[in-house]
């Protein structure tokens, strides 16, 4: 056995390899286009009643009340909440943050009927944002993406390209979009958006 | 293609549904009452309207809700989209 067999392992992201092109794309396209993973982001999932007492006191431990209207976000400044169900949440917060915030989390609704679960591997996260994310995304949504009916503090759980996934709207001063992936299937998403992209690159040469 | 109005999430494209067969379909009071022709009945024998059919769907790819939509299987148009336990719509 060799020393670093020994060491604990670093969590990778499913899309490690993909930081170059998606830099490539984003460079090509004049930022028209921005591609980047946004790697190992805490992810909690969090289902109870949201009528019930165990939702007053996740907003008091996360300062944040978890939406109840569907497919809306909610943030602070250290967390989003996106709403998955009427009874199922998905909490995000900085990579790292997932023990204790599931620590929090689990204290809070202690002796309530919830479940407060770290899936932080279950998903990845990609940011598409530029002047073009909108088209890029429409290539393989079916969605109606226009601000009118999906802007920021929205989201959905849709399909892009036949996989599913979460895509979220970035806040007003960042305009452009989260695309949450299964780690399963990042590859496949990954190698979509590049591909769907090439239609906003000068030179696709230069990003194969 | 169908427009499914998800109780819940809106309008959605089909490809995002599982189709649950007819609603309203009441399990038996007493199953072990039923002869093998009744339960039969109750497993296997459903409606085929041309016209108006309350079916069950489910929102599998987003909320993952159970709910009950009135479509026209002769036109497929959906006539109305109402979740489970809420009255459905009278439809002539």
């Amino acid at each position: 056995m060799t020393a670093d067999t020994e060491q604990p392992l670093a969590p990778v992201s499913p899309l490690v390899r993909y930081a170059g092109r998606f830099a490539a794309v984003t460079r090509a396209s004049g930022g028209a286009v921005r591609l980047a993973e946004l790697p190992l982001l805490a992810q909690l999932s969090v289902r109870l009643d949201a009528k019930g007492p165990a939702a007053e006191a996740v907003r008091f431990a996360l300062g944040l009340a978890l939406p109840v209207e569907p497919d809306t976000v909610a943030f602070s400044d250290e967390l989003a909440a996106l709403w998955l169900g009427p009874d199922e949440w998905l909490v995000v917060g900085r990579p790292g943050s997932a023990a204790g915030l599931e620590e929090r989390l689990r204290a809070a609704v202690a002796g309530e009927h919830a479940a407060v679960t770290d899936v932080s591997g279950q998903r990845t996260t990609v940011l598409v944002g530029g002047a073009r994310a909108r088209d890029l995304l429409a290539h393989g949504c079916p969605l109606d993406l226009h601000p009118r009916a999906f802007g920021p503090g929205r989201c959905a759980q849709t399909t892009l390209a036949r996989a599913g996934v979460l895509l979220a709207g970035r806040d007003e001063h960042r305009p452009g979009y989260w695309l949450l992936t299964r780690s399963s299937f990042a590859g496949y998403v990954a190698d979509w958006l590049l591909d769907a992209a090439t239609e906003y690159v000068a030179d696709a040469t230069s990003i194969t | 293609m169908l427009l499914i109005p998800c109780p819940w999430c809106g309008p959605r494209d089909e490809a995002e549904f599982t189709y649950g067969g007819q609603a309203h379909v009441p399990y038996p009071r007493d199953p072990a009452a039923l002869t093998d022709e009744e339960w039969a009945r109750y497993l296997f024998f459903r409606d085929n309207p041309k016209g108006p059919h309350a079916e069950r769907w489910c929102h599998t790819i987003s909320c993952r809700r159970w709910f009950n939509v009135v479509r026209d299987t002769a036109t497929n148009e959906v006539l109305a989209a109402y979740r489970i336990g809420e009255a459905g719509p009278v439809i002539s």
